[in-house]
């Protein structure tokens, strides 16, 4: 599920071992050390707590906690990639959440009956409905009016968030169908239905990302926008749609949230921003955006869950959570540093070998 | 007291195996204008560095003013009266001139408060040793680049610089800046002052140097007088080949053919004004002009970066409108930009990406998935046909020479199959063997059928290349030349404006 597009095996006959041994090396080495980092972390807890921690109940409790945030997460890596970030993506999920809520809570009674299933799409598209305006505005002050994506987002996310506390008062709303439920809490064979949904968002924004021309000009736009202009390519219309896509992803959070936990709230999981960011950086997307890939992302946020779920057995206090993750996030950038380094010396010397080769051979 | 100010013997330097000088000598006499000539890569700067006492030399010995140094440290350098001013020139951009000329002066003096008077001084004596005035209490970010580089200059002199080292100084200059900074040069020798002058500028190398030393691969391969050199052997030795340098010949190929591109009374507002021109298939057509005659912005309006606001422009004689770039490339215009590094490149991303960016719009299967094998065949067919030298497309562009850089952002637009081509300085930066292979490139898509426009300052690449040119003033086109009609000389004088005493960019009048 690799997304990057340089990825890509070239298909030039006299360079064919070369280049492929230089193109993936380079690329899957950051994937690498993910995987490794995530398999020791899972190893090490294994062994520590195997009996909590290598249960099928251990399994499911995680796979109902990090799909919100591994979604959030997807949305906020989007706007990442063009050099951009959402720090609204939390505020727009309650909000799509809120809405949804409302929706469910005051039509339930007259609705019930035969019209269930209606209700609840209902609700969904309301929910995914209010993700995209959102996102459409977010857009539309980055890229029409140019404001930085930090200070945008970060007004709109005390928009959204404003506008969520006005029409609940503070309150939580609560108490839907026991149907509406499922999407938070219920179970497809053996698997729970938010890992469903966030295995189809990781993969389908894989695709996207590696696959369209959307996600081509995505990658250019942020590795450098002035180049991506010149190239013809309408940075204005890329921008909206990603922060759009960021939205409709927020909105798709919300219902789970509000699904799995029964309740809507507007100050609900405000930790969720950074930690997005958190989980991002450490899946190796580039803050400045141009590179990153969806299964750095999925890495990097199996390998938290799997820290936070083995502190907890380790009985560590749940507020180790945030002292690790901070711990574990400077770890990973102090160990990419070191060996970008390490690499970039030794990539130098073989292109140089290898350039003058080709030069040479002819 | 010897003549001999720098004596470089020698030396030898490498880098992680790869050897970037090969016993090197170098000799400056006092008061000399020494040119250090060499395409990119040649080890011109290793050496700089080498003598500046940035980078520790391998084996070899550098003797400054009768004394030896095996290892010599940037502070050695500097005491010993070396100053070195590089491309980006080492100025506080958010200071004034005049704090940046007395910065160091005060720093020395360990002085706590800061006494605005002698600031104003120290700079205004400084300015004096150059003969030149500029304003010393603008800030330096807001001052032109040839005043900055005016400044930095005599910055060097209040260290009491007797070897002066300029790193590629007329990169950013125009004919006229560098005309009074070759004055100053003139003035510092005349003060027993040592100038080594870096650059790859032919016409420049000839003029201002007494004696020229070349690199190529790192090692001397010519030494000697002005005298001893020409355009064609300085070629020569940087390049290592023989490089005929022909002129462009443009066969018409019907009468009555109608233009590929006609421009008519095309106007924006401040940048050019009334501007008409045609573009033949099998036509180069240059458009020169000093920086600020509106030759970029014209480039810029046809396609579509800043559109024109007024005048007309025709395509294939069908009337068409141009208000952004996607409008430009549908109709088969590409636009190769002045500034490849930022402009025309993704550096970080592969080579394969960005010869595919602009086209990959159509290269889409169903629901704007990309066709793989579409794409590779792009990106193979035209590393083939422009001879990019890399192992592999998936390397990022920036691991790439200048020249092949360029061949990328040709290939960006080769890819779209344009019918009119705009090229903004299409070789700057570039070495002389990638230039004149460019320029077969050039001239290659024109026989195609492609019509060219260079818009370029390098008089030579005008003449050489385009059949006809299109002189640029004030944002209007002021004359018109065939290409074989017109010598450099005639030009270079064209373009400042008659007598060149014309300010350049003051008063613009527009309609």
């Amino acid at each position: 599920m690799s997304t990057h597009f340089s990825s890509r095996t070239p298909k030039t006959r006299d360079s064919l071992s070369l280049s492929r041994l230089l193109g993936i090396l380079r690329i899957d080495n950051n994937l690498l050390r993910l995987l490794v980092i995530t398999v020791a972390i899972f190893v090490v807890m294994s062994l520590l707590r195997p009996h909590p921690f290598l249960t099928l109940r251990n399994f499911r409790s995680m796979s109902y906690q990090f799909p919100e945030l591994g979604i959030l997460s997807i949305a906020m890596m989007l706007a990442m990639l063009t050099g951009g970030i959402d720090l609204s993506v939390v505020g727009t999920a309650n909000l799509a959440g809120i809405l949804a809520a409302k929706l469910l809570t005051t039509l339930s009674p007259e609705a019930a009956g035969g019209h269930i299933a209606l209700l609840i799409l209902g609700a969904i598209f309301v929910a995914l409905g209010i993700g995209i305006l959102c996102g459409i505005f977010n857009g539309f002050l980055v890229a029409k009016i140019g404001i930085p994506p930090i200070l945008a987002t970060l007004g709109t996310m005390q928009l959204y968030t404003g506008i969520a506390l006005v029409i609940t008062k503070g309150y939580a709303v609560l108490g839907y169908l026991e149907q509406f439920l499922f999407i938070g809490n219920g179970v497809l064979w053996i698997f729970p239905v938010p890992l469903i949904l966030f295995v189809l968002v990781a993969f389908i924004f894989a695709m996207v990302l590696s696959k369209t021309v959307f996600g081509f000009y995505l990658f250019m736009l942020g590795t450098n926008a002035t180049a991506a202009r010149f190239s013809g390519i309408n940075n204005t219309l890329v921008l909206l749609k990603t922060y759009l896509l960021s939205g409709f992803l927020a909105g798709l959070a919300g219902i789970i949230v509000i699904a799995r936990t029964n309740s809507a709230k507007a100050d609900y999981g405000t930790s969720y921003v950074l930690q997005a960011v958190l989980v991002c950086v450490l899946g190796g997307i580039n803050p400045s955006g141009g590179f990153g890939t969806v299964s750095g992302l999925v890495l990097a946020i199996l390998s938290l869950q799997f820290l936070s779920s083995g502190f907890n057995m380790l009985r560590f206090s749940n507020f180790f959570k945030e002292f690790i993750w901070g711990l574990v996030l400077l770890l990973v950038m102090v160990i990419n540093y070191l060996s970008t380094l390490y690499q970039s010396r030794r990539q130098l010397q073989k292109t140089r070998e290898a350039i003058a080769e080709v030069s040479g051979g002819k | 007291m010897s003549e001999d100010f720098l004596v470089v013997k020698n030396v030898s330097k490498s880098f992680a195996g790869i050897q970037a000088l090969k016993k090197v000598n170098l000799v400056i006499r006092r008061g000399e204008v020494r040119c250090l000539v060499g395409e990119n890569g040649s080890g011109k700067s290793t050496l700089i560095k080498i003598i500046a006492g940035v980078e520790a030399p391998d084996e070899g010995e550098i003797i400054i003013g009768g004394k030896s140094f095996r290892r010599l440290y940037p502070i050695d350098a500097i005491r010993e009266g070396i100053q070195i001013i590089y491309q980006d020139f080492s100025l506080f951009p958010n200071l004034t001139a005049a704090e940046n000329l007395a910065f160091n002066y005060l720093l020395q003096k360990k002085q706590r408060s800061v006494n605005w008077k002698d600031v104003q001084k120290i700079a205004r004596e400084a300015m004096k040793n150059i003969d030149v005035t500029i304003d010393l209490n603008r800030r330096v970010e807001e001052l032109p680049v040839a005043d900055k580089q005016l400044v930095a200059i005599s910055r060097a002199l209040l260290h009491n610089a007797r070897l002066i080292i300029m790193d590629e100084p007329t990169t950013a200059l125009t004919r006229k800046e560098v005309r009074s900074l070759f004055q100053v040069i003139t003035k510092l020798q005349r003060e027993g002052i040592s100038v080594l002058f870096v650059s790859h500028k032919l016409d420049e190398i000839l003029e201002i140097s007494e004696r020229v030393t070349i690199l190529r691969n790192g090692q001397n391969v010519a030494d000697g007088d002005r005298s001893e050199f020409d355009r064609n052997k300085l070629i020569f030795h940087m390049t290592g080949r023989e490089i005929e340098e022909t002129r462009y010949q443009y066969v018409p190929r019907h009468s009555s053919e109608t233009p590929l591109l006609r421009v008519d009374g095309l106007s924006r507002q401040g940048s050019f004004a009334n501007v008409s021109f045609c573009v033949y298939p099998g036509e180069i057509v240059g458009i020169t002009g000093l920086l600020g005659s509106g030759r970029t912005e014209l480039a810029m309006a046809l396609f579509g970066l800043k559109p024109a606001t007024r005048g007309e422009i025709y395509l294939n004689g069908k009337h068409i409108h141009i208000r952004n770039v996607q409008d430009a490339i549908r109709h088969g215009i590409g636009y190769v930009p002045e500034d490849r590094l930022t402009e025309g490149l993704f550096l970080p991303q592969s080579i394969g990406n960005n010869m595919v960016a602009s086209v990959i719009a159509r290269l889409k299967k169903k629901m704007g998935i990309i066709d793989p094998q579409k794409r590779d065949h792009h990106i193979e067919r035209w590393i083939k046909t422009l001879k990019i030298v890399t192992p592999s497309p998936t390397l990022p562009v920036r691991s790439l020479s200048g020249g092949n850089q360029q061949r990328v952002v040709l290939a960006k637009w080769l890819t779209t199959n344009p019918k009119v081509l705009i090229l903004n300085g299409p070789t700057v930066g570039v070495d002389i063997g990638s230039k004149t292979d460019i320029h077969h490139i050039i001239r290659n898509l024109a026989q195609e059928g492609i019509g060219a426009v260079i818009i370029s300052d390098d008089i030579p690449e005008i003449i050489q290349n385009c059949n006809r040119i299109l002189l640029m003033r004030r944002g209007r086109i002021v004359e018109e030349f065939s290409g074989d009609q017109i010598t450099e000389e005639e030009l270079a004088r064209k373009m400042i404006g008659g007598d060149g005493s014309e300010p350049v960019s003051s008063e613009m009048a527009f309609v």
